[in-house]
């Protein structure tokens, strides 16, 4: 990939040389250097396209091809739904093997998108004599898109500055790691094809409000029709245009280009996406959609208003009357949407959008917003870790936009502006940062190279054979002083990107990295077992309570009926669940048994040292259970008199009564010994008299590494009393009785994890 | 016309708040004349305007009749039928004014013929998503 700079690099050279000489030639080496040109060009992309794909490649190369995390492992199993039936069967889709009893009307409320696009091109491949697994495709989907988002960042940045600008921005792209976080190899998720679309779609539209052209206005609206077809995240395409078109009007640049581009845009998008199921009516109800229906609808008075204008002989006097009609018709504009919203006509702001605002909304009122992690405020060092060295060029970046101002410099501020302070409130958010940091940065890096690696001066008095003056070597000095420094960071990015791609983001989180005591690289596969073995040992049709993080996985990988997964759409069951977890275990049973529940599974990361387990997850399923039944399940119970959240033997009753706390620890202190076993996650050391004995479940599978924990539910006898009052476990496979929970080979020793 | 008789009325409104109303009622009156006069005179003169102008005003007529015939009815089901109508006929006028703009004025680097094509094209993806949408 340095190499790939050094060429990008010395392209700008070459290219601020030619274009400066361009002058002195005869036509035919004119037309000679422009073809040198293009093809430099295409050849540099190419490679830009390799090192895209190639960079996201580790998560291959390391572990295997697999499907990472959580929600690709949903869309995969979508996908392979899809790829077995038609579309039409998958849009009329209803799942019932998830959210237990209630089932989920999953072609109705997924973006179809990335289903749709990976299975035409398995069918494409397979048309044409490739039979391609469609894992496969699934896996290597986001490498592939990336390329092209890095030639649409290409082709947005030509139309901000220049092509060398275009190239750097695409260099940037293609192997800055808050890309590469949501897109390495495996990573199939929305994401992966809505960043690719976001530019395409940015791009259509800088080049329509630079022309004019209708087509390219309609490119933008199929970009965008693609994008809500792709992801949630397109109600950010749906503010930031119209926003745009707001600014230039209040800048007073209103000119029939933005009327033709935006007026075509918003018609054909909006009526295309409203095609998604999902979406439906939404453009025209909700208020996330409202801002582009608003600025439509002023564009065609401030159009009406124009036309007058030209008419008009004394444009001076047109003032007031401009100003009086445009304050009125806000005003009214304000007032009927606040009453469409309060006759409920409009849907009211979702949750979501107000979390954007206000960082504490969510913490407040939606406690399972504020669980999941990625919707968290960025920490300062990652947006260095994510952009390295790029992060202190987009603000010159910007300024230097500020200072030509164009009307496509103004996108790209507002875009910035919106976007960092976006960022600030959740992390998942940087995904949409990164591509305007890359623009901005890639703008004030050409700029400087522009003038800084421009050493015509030097070869003309070469060939001139003059004596330098002093003044021009000094020049020469900073000029190589500068470029050089600014090369050498370069080098270091694309050094700093292979290492975070490396270590930080190639990780499929299903498989974890860990070393042996001698230092050889081992992987903890215990995910994998615990799903196989749900896979191979359990009734086709039994259903299993897990958190709802594991939902998807469990889903797809060990296809069983599951009661919450990663959709999130029904707080209620999911708080069900949880409370589930935080009872004792007569009342846990109760609600298990009600919901035909046959095996519990909960991850546990004490003997390893897996930080992202169950019971430090334990919190959020207590709060999210309290907000719907708060007489039943208190937070507060489950610390210690002293406020603090602790496992050990001062930990509360109530926390040790818990089935969570139970089904964690059975039996765990017997691992070590007499002593009781330390748990290594939370540095506490757990008693074997802490930890009561499980008498309405039984444990019938623990994983290599005790990470994952399976335990059934004991069967009701004929007289329909619950699991306690059988004395020994009915066991109907007599594998999982004598195989169940292995011990821990002596001889491997204990295993450090390494995230 | 429609957006015309908005405006026609906030800035009466606007002119009961307004200091100087009678001078900004008379400036608005002077413009709505010079307007419509010069309107008149084009459309005289280049019949293609006046092609666009007289489609413009059957697709408004259209787009009254069937929201007077929604709220007639007292109801919009199949609320898609309605939508997809009312949108083809907003959008369709929408694009002749884009053509329009450009009859009159043509951009740098788009000819008219050239903006005549792009027109077509998306009118035609206009019709095929809104039929679409029809059901």
């Amino acid at each position: 990939m340095s190499d790939v700079v050094d060429v990008v690099d010395a392209a700008v050279g070459s290219n601020a040389r030619v274009n400066k000489d361009g002058d002195n030639l005869t036509i035919k080496e004119k037309s000679v250097a422009h073809w040198v040109l293009q093809s430099l060009k295409i050849l540099i992309c190419v490679f830009l396209v390799v090192a895209a794909v190639s960079s996201r490649l580790f998560a291959v190369i390391k572990f295997e091809s697999i499907i990472h995390e959580f929600d690709p492992w949903f869309n995969f199993r979508a996908t392979r739904i899809l790829t077995e039936s038609s579309f039409y069967h998958f849009l009329n889709w209803f799942d019932s093997r998830t959210w237990y009893p209630l089932g989920r009307v999953t072609g109705g409320t997924l973006y179809p998108g990335l289903m749709a696009t990976a299975a035409m091109v398995w069918h494409g491949l397979r048309k044409i004599g490739l039979p391609v697994d469609i894992r496969n495709i699934c896996v290597m989907f986001a490498p592939a898109f990336s390329g092209i988002t890095a030639w649409a960042t290409y082709k947005l940045t030509c139309d901000i500055k220049d092509s060398r600008a275009g190239l750097l921005a695409a260099a940037f792209m293609a192997i800055v790691p808050g890309y590469i976080s949501r897109s390495v190899a495996g990573s199939y998720d929305n994401e992966a094809i809505a960043i690719t679309l976001l530019m395409l779609t940015f791009m259509f539209w800088i080049k329509a409000i630079k022309s004019g052209s209708i087509l390219n206005a309609m490119g933008a609206a199929l970009c965008y029709f693609y994008m809500v077809s792709a992801w949630g995240g397109y109600v950010f395409i749906t503010n930031l245009i119209p926003f745009h078109v707001f600014c230039l009007l209040l800048m007073g640049r209103y000119t029939s280009r933005i009327y033709v581009a935006y007026n075509t845009w918003f018609i054909l998008g909006t009526v295309a996406s409203m095609q998604i199921p999902f979406v439906g009516f939404l453009p025209i109800r909700s208020n996330d959609h409202m801002s582009a229906l608003g600025v439509f609808g002023l564009l065609q008075i401030v159009a009406l208003g124009d036309y007058i204008k030209n008419k008009w002989d004394n444009p001076k006097r047109f003032r007031p009357v401009l100003f009086v009609s445009l304050i009125i018709i806000c005003v009214l504009g304000l007032g009927l949407l606040t009453l469409a919203t309060y006759l409920g006509v409009i849907a009211p702001w979702t949750g979501r959008f107000y979390s954007l605002w206000d960082t504490n909304y969510a913490k407040i009122h939606i406690p399972i917003i504020a669980s999941v992690s990625e919707h968290q405020p960025v920490a300062w060092p990652s947006f260095f870790f994510d952009t390295h060295f790029l992060i202190w060029m987009f603000p010159v970046g910007v300024v230097l936009l500020f200072l030509e101002l164009k009307d496509e410099h103004v996108f790209i501020i507002v875009y910035s502006v919106l976007c960092s302070y976006f960022a600030g409130v959740m992390v998942r958010l940087m995904l949409t940062l990164t591509p305007v940091i890359c623009i901005t940065a890639a703008v004030a890096l050409s700029q400087l190279f522009d003038v800084y690696l421009n050493f015509n001066d030097l070869f003309t008095l070469l060939q001139n054979n003059s004596i330098p003056t002093r003044p021009t070597i000094t020049k020469f000095i900073t000029k190589l002083i500068v470029s050089g420094s600014f090369i050498f960071y370069l080098f270091m990015f694309v050094y700093h990107c292979t290492w975070v791609t490396q270590n930080a983001y190639s990780s499929p989180s299903v498989v974890l990295p860990s070393s042996t005591p001698d230092g050889k690289l081992s992987l903890i596969d215990d995910y994998r077992e615990a799903y196989y073995w749900l896979r191979m040992n359990t009734p086709e049709d039994s259903k299993v309570a897990a958190w709802w993080d594991y939902g998807y996985q469990i889903g797809g990988m060990a296809d069983r009926t599951t009661l919450v997964d990663n959709n999130t759409w029904n707080n209620t069951h999911i708080a069900l669940v949880g409370k589930a977890m935080a009872s004792n275990e007569t009342r846990a049973y109760e609600i298990l048994d009600e919901l035909d529940v046959d095996y519990v599974l909960v991850v546990f990361g004490g003997v390893l040292g897996f930080g992202g387990d169950d019971i430090n997850k334990f919190l959020w399923m207590i709060r999210i259970s309290e907000g719907i039944w708060p007489e039943e399940i208190n937070e507060r119970s489950f610390f210690t008199a002293n406020g603090e959240y602790k496992v050990d033997s001062t930990a509360s009753q109530t926390m040790k009564d818990s089935i969570m706390y139970k089904m964690s620890y059975y039996h765990f202190p017997e691992l070590f010994g007499t002593n009781g076993g330390m748990d290594r996650v939370r540095q506490q050391l757990i008693k074997s008299e802490d930890v009561g004995e499980l008498t309405r479940f039984h444990e019938v599978f623990t994983s290599e590494n005790w990470m994952i924990r399976i335990y059934q539910l004991n069967e009701r006898d004929n007289e329909g009393r619950d699991g306690k009052f059988i004395s020994t476990p009915v066991v109907s496979n007599t594998k999982a009785s004598t195989g169940g929970r292995r011990k821990r080979h002596g001889a491997v020793g204990p295993s450090d994890l390494r995230i | 016309m429609a957006a015309q008789t908005t405006l026609n009325t906030t800035s009466a409104s606007a002119n009961r708040q307004s200091k100087q109303s009678n001078s900004v009622w008379n400036d608005f009156v002077d413009a709505y004349n010079v307007a419509t006069k010069s309107y008149w005179d084009t459309i005289k003169e280049n019949k293609k305007l006046r092609l666009i102008d007289t489609f413009c005003l059957f697709l408004v007529l259209i787009g009254i009749i069937q929201f007077t015939f929604m709220c007639l009815i007292r109801d919009n089901f199949p609320f898609n039928g309605f939508l997809s109508g009312f949108i083809i006929c907003v959008g369709q006028f929408v694009l002749l004014i884009s053509l329009r703009m450009q009859y009159v004025n043509p951009f740098p680097g788009i000819s008219k013929n050239k903006a005549l094509g792009e027109f077509v094209v998306a009118s035609l993806m206009l019709h095929f998503v809104c039929l679409h949408f029809i059901n």
